[in-house]
């Protein structure tokens, strides 16, 4: 779904960048039960799997489950990271929805 | 009256009594600030917009609100908000249309007083009548704000998305009319009457308190500098939300019933509290306990 924000936001300090990157997403667990049925569960709904890439490459990936909060906030360090350098970010979850989102080194 | 009488007077506000009840709002004001600038002496004046986090004895929860503001979460609603607001209607205008300076520099006179329907009117207000005399359908035209949190929620974005036009304007409300100054008297009022089954009044936890814990793990924020960060997003919501929300939740700690979203009574004490922190930087959207 294209309507799903990703932002990301590069900051540098003495030679290393910090990536942080925020999403919208619910983070359902699975467990909650739904408040307009109560017999029923809210479905899971999580992100899986989030991969970083600079300039095309990629750097880190990460496996999150439902223990990660509503609208997560990832961060990663990067070091040697270039002004002008291209960082993307893809994420995917467990209902087949994606989503990504680029920044660039300042 | 009397209690408000005994409060002022139990705080060292005033020395003799029937003046105070009688003070102007710019009397009122002065004292108000007094106050503040005497319990906090080490506080500068402009960081009291910060609410709570300006307080010693706060600086835990300083150091957990700068970190949040590296990313602030609310980012999210206020690009919704923002959306919104660009986003032309089915005629064309925005809603920047429906304003001065389109919009822009002009919420640090918020709320105030309309000659015409002799009303308080707040920046929600205006907003959605500005939706409403452009044909646009809203969920929270119609909703029961109160209930419908989705609805709320969508208000809330869109006036954060307003009230960032203004960020760093210092809060000018203009009290020169009579009735204006009746609507204050009235948000003064309930700013300082007793309510709930704890029987507090806004006052014993703003002024008194505060700086202080309250059950332990709800920080007390200062009253001076209340106003300026709504519409804000609460660590405990994880949304952002309206003032009027905030007020029906601070009614309901104190084990009364709250009002109604957008009813008079908290317009009058949003025009009081507004006023009460003149000359403070807006900093709305912001993070707060």
């Amino acid at each position: 779904m294209a309507d799903i924000q990703t932002k990301i936001r590069t900051k540098s300090q003495g030679g290393v960048t910090d990536v942080l990157v925020l999403v919208e997403h619910p983070m359902e667990t699975g467990q909650r039960t739904d408040p307009k049925d109560k017999s029923k569960k809210v479905p899971a709904h999580f992100i899986q799997k989030m991969t970083f890439s600079v300039n095309g490459k990629e750097v880190a990936s990460s496996d999150l489950g439902p223990a990660v909060s509503k609208d997560p906030l990832i961060g990663i360090k990067l070091k040697n990271a270039k002004p002008g350098d291209k960082i993307k970010v893809n994420w995917s979850d467990n209902m087949g929805q994606s989503g990504s989102g680029e920044a660039t080194v300042g | 009256m009397k209690k408000i009488l005994l409060t002022l007077a139990a705080l060292g506000l005033v020395a003799g009594t029937l003046p105070a009840v009688m003070a102007d709002p710019a009397s009122d004001l002065k004292q108000f600030q007094a106050f503040f600038k005497k319990k906090f002496p080490t506080v500068p004046f402009d960081e009291f917009a910060n609410g709570l986090y300006a307080l010693p004895g706060m600086e835990e929860y300083r150091d957990q609100w700068e970190q949040f503001n590296e990313f602030p979460p609310y980012e999210l609603g206020l690009s919704d908000g923002k959306k919104m607001w660009e986003k032309p209607f089915k005629n064309g205008k925005t809603f920047a249309s429906c304003f001065k300076n389109g919009g822009k520099n002009i919420a640090q006179g918020y709320p105030y007083w309309d000659e015409r329907s002799q009303k308080i009117r707040t920046a929600e207000m205006d907003l959605m009548d500005c939706a409403r005399q452009n044909g646009e359908e809203f969920p929270f035209l119609t909703a029961d704000l109160d209930k419908d949190t989705k609805a709320r929620v969508q208000l809330a974005e869109l006036t954060a998305a307003f009230y960032s036009l203004s960020q760093g304007q210092r809060i000018r409300i203009d009290l020169s009319s009579p009735g204006a100054v009746k609507a204050y008297e009235e948000g003064k009022k309930f700013w300082w009457q007793r309510r709930g089954q704890l029987n507090f009044a806004c006052a014993h936890c703003h002024m008194d308190l505060a700086g202080r814990n309250f059950g332990g793990n709800q920080p007390l924020s200062a009253a001076l500098g209340h106003t300026t960060a709504w519409p804000a997003q609460r660590l405990q919501w994880g949304r952002l939300e309206t003032l009027h929300r905030r007020y029906g939740t601070c009614n309901s700690q104190v084990r009364a019933k709250p009002f109604k979203h957008g009813s008079d009574i908290y317009n009058n004490l949003q025009l009081y509290e507004s006023y009460m922190s003149s000359g403070l930087p807006l900093t709305a959207p912001a993070m707060r306990n």
